[in-house]
């Protein structure tokens, strides 16, 4: 075993403590560097609008009950597309027909122009996309770091061999996770705990752990299921403020959200489901004014009814 | 094996992760020295009346040495497996059928025998857990104690496995002579044996492979959707646990020098899992402790060895209320350079924080 740290600077306080005392510009300085390390592979500049994934008259059945009934929307590469609709309009039903949770019944999901087909889950997330849960499901005994560090594994090729006898390959791949998974968590804002078990972290880390954790999976998809859920106001103005900055990186996201205020702030475009079907798609300035998205969702106006 | 005291609070633990690298070497390669002559030494209060102490000595280490293969499969991946004595007993066979004037296969030279009993359990893994890794706690669970049982009838009526007469002289050479001359030196190979394999599934853990495991234990679902390979990973726990009881099985029949079908049945099991549970299901130096227990009181308080599994029960059921994650809790280090990655990122090591029983704040919200 090596001794810690490479002697560029002693380890008072650790790099967290280290942060806190730089000025502002060392601050701006060292935060570009970790969002270098934290989406390394931006291939956004070059075909920003083009589909990344689409969905084709997707139908997800269970036994009499039709949970998606033939909804096909594209998501565009470097968008935020949000996906709204009342409780049980099947929002959560969609991400899990595109995460492969579920098979869709008929239809198909194309992730850059190929089908995911029958492809097993962990190949989906291979292929590119990630996800958060709505109901939070980290490994709770592991520590925050070794949370995020499971999601970099998705792109490890080390075999069981190689870890057995600690090959070279393996000793590349630890070094890269590590230094990745410690950039994403100061990314989302929660180095501070990164040694600490998932389950002992207040509910808010929880709820950036799991969006560090699927970042490190390298997305080119990313879908947050109700990121904001049980979050008060404040919270969630800093959490819009990090999904903008998650697509400023290069990510496409996918936003699952109940408050309409986050929606409309921070979604560029919006597909409002209502009984499984896909009733309107647009820039939020139109959903805002469409009027079977009020009737279905934001409620009809009482004077409007008289 | 290692002499840890039960941590009454999480404070030893938190001790020993803050004493340096060299200062760690400096407790543990006299403590390691110590294990070795245990045997010669014969402490007083330790010494055994029934057995003799280096074969009592013996026992102790085989028991440990399945309680950390074991240990893969159910503290580390959370596979139940209840027929893990299917696996030891396919290793003793391997030694007996090869070694053994009884048997009518060419004869290997003995530790020949113990890489092939490894490699042999490890086809067994994979036959057992092809189809049967794809169903879920109880029914695997339900499946692997069947699993257990073929072994046994399989050792009970198939005729060159010689049922109850078993084979004699195993792991003798041509001339009839045994492997090693006495019980202390079966216990140092066990012994070794023991830190080469701690030190392997140590590898294991601190990879992307401890990670998955642990992972599938926590959240099967949520893994496999994080990317981890889950079907694949679950089978090389499966196989990796095999290889170890396999190895176990192989070193008590050459110690024993006598295999018959007499000592592979389901009460061996569950001691077997009655080890990894009551010292703690995905720790290392816990499993290894709750081995010294199942395996060492029992022979050095004969008067009680009777009520033996009377004991275990009422134990095992303590100790689900009071401390239901085992002795020592579960604790592993899933990170090859983590050490060095929390000390530059907080300037100070990993704090173990709040373990499950001892947890001082609960999850705001947490599973809502």
């Amino acid at each position: 075993m090596t001794q810690p740290h490479d002697g560029a600077q002693p380890v008072e306080g650790g790099l967290v403590a280290e942060v806190e005392q730089m000025t502002e510009e060392q601050r701006a300085e060292h935060f570009a560097e970790v969002a270098e390390v934290v989406a390394p592979d931006r291939d956004i500049a070059v075909d920003v609008g083009q589909t990344l994934l689409r969905l084709q008259d997707v139908t997800v059945r269970f036994g009499g009950l039709v949970a998606l009934d033939s909804v096909s929307f594209g998501i565009r590469r470097g968008e935020i597309l949000g996906l709204i609709g009342p409780n049980g309009a099947g929002k959560t039903t969609c991400f899990n027909a595109m995460t492969g949770v579920y098979r869709p019944s008929s239809g198909q999901v194309l992730l850059e122009d190929k089908p995911l087909g029958k492809a097993n889950r962990h190949v989906i997330t291979q292929r590119g996309i990630a996800r958060t849960f709505q109901n939070i499901r980290l490994f709770g005994e592991m520590t925050a770091l070794e949370n995020v560090v499971v999601g970099a594994d998705a792109r490890h090729k080390t075999s069981v061999l190689g870890a057995l006898l600690r090959l070279p390959r393996h000793h590349r791949e630890e070094r890269q996770a590590v230094d990745r998974a410690m950039a994403l968590l100061e990314f989302v804002g929660i180095a501070d705990r990164a040694a600490e078990k998932a389950k002992n972290l207040p509910y808010g880390y929880q709820r950036r752990l799991e969006i560090a954790r699927a970042l490190a999976t390298e997305p080119k998809l990313l879908c947050l299921d109700e990121p904001a859920a049980g979050f008060n106001p404040a919270e969630k103005e800093e959490l819009m403020g990090l999904i903008r900055t998650i697509r400023d990186d290069g990510y496409t996201v996918l936003l699952i959200e109940h408050d309409m205020k986050l929606v409309m702030g921070v979604t560029d475009r919006i597909v409002v489901l209502e009984f499984g079907k896909k009733i309107a798609e647009g820039l939020p300035a139109e959903i805002r004014e469409n009027p079977a998205v009020i009737a279905a969702y934001l409620g009809v106006p009482d004077d409007d009814v008289a | 094996m290692t002499t840890h005291k039960t941590p009454a609070r999480p404070s030893i633990r938190e001790r020993w992760n803050s004493l340096s690298r060299p200062a760690q070497w400096g407790i543990l390669i006299p403590l390691v020295v110590l294990i070795y002559f245990l045997p010669w030494l014969n402490p007083p209060l330790l010494a055994t009346t029934g057995t003799d102490f280096p074969t009592a000595m013996f026992d102790v280490a085989r028991y440990a040495l399945v309680a950390v293969g074991l240990n893969v499969v159910v503290g580390q991946a959370g596979l139940l497996d209840l027929g893990y004595v299917g696996f030891f007993a396919v290793g003793a066979y391997v030694a007996a059928l090869f070694t053994s004037p009884s048997s009518s296969l060419s004869k290997l030279p003995y530790i020949w025998t113990l890489p092939l009993a490894m490699a042999i359990t490890m086809i067994f893994g994979v036959i057992l857990g092809t189809p049967t890794l794809r169903l879920r706690g109880d029914y695997l669970a339900i499946v692997t104690l069947g699993f257990g049982e073929i072994i046994r009838l399989i050792a009970d009526n198939v005729g060159p496995l010689r049922g109850q007469s078993g084979f004699e002289a195993v792991g003798s050479d041509a001339a009839g002579k045994p492997f090693l001359a006495n019980a202390g030196l079966w216990y140092v190979l066990t012994v070794t044996v023991i830190i080469a394999v701690l030190l392997l599934v140590g590898n294991l853990e601190r990879s992307r492979v401890g990670r998955a495991w642990v992972a599938i234990r926590e959240d099967e679902d949520a893994a496999e959707i994080m990317g981890v390979a889950t079907y694949k990973f679950k089978i090389w726990a499966f196989v990796i646990g095999a290889a170890i009881g396999g190895l176990s099985g192989a070193l008590y029949a050459g110690k024993l020098g006598f295999v018959n079908n007499q000592s592979f049945d389901v009460v061996t099991s569950m001691l077997f899992l009655a080890a990894v549970v009551l010292g703690g299901a995905g720790n290392k130096v816990g499993v290894l402790l709750g081995a010294v227990v199942v395996a060492y009181l029992p022979l050095r308080f004969v008067q009680i060895a009777e009520y033996n599994y009377l004991i275990f029960g009422i134990a095992l059921i303590v100790l689900m209320i009071f401390r239901p994650q085992g002795l020592l809790g579960a604790r592993q280090r899933l990170l090859a350079r983590g050490r060095q990655a929390y000390q530059r990122l907080l300037g100070k090591g990993e704090q173990i924080s709040g373990d499950s029983a001892l947890a001082a704040e609960p999850t705001p919200g947490g599973k809502a």
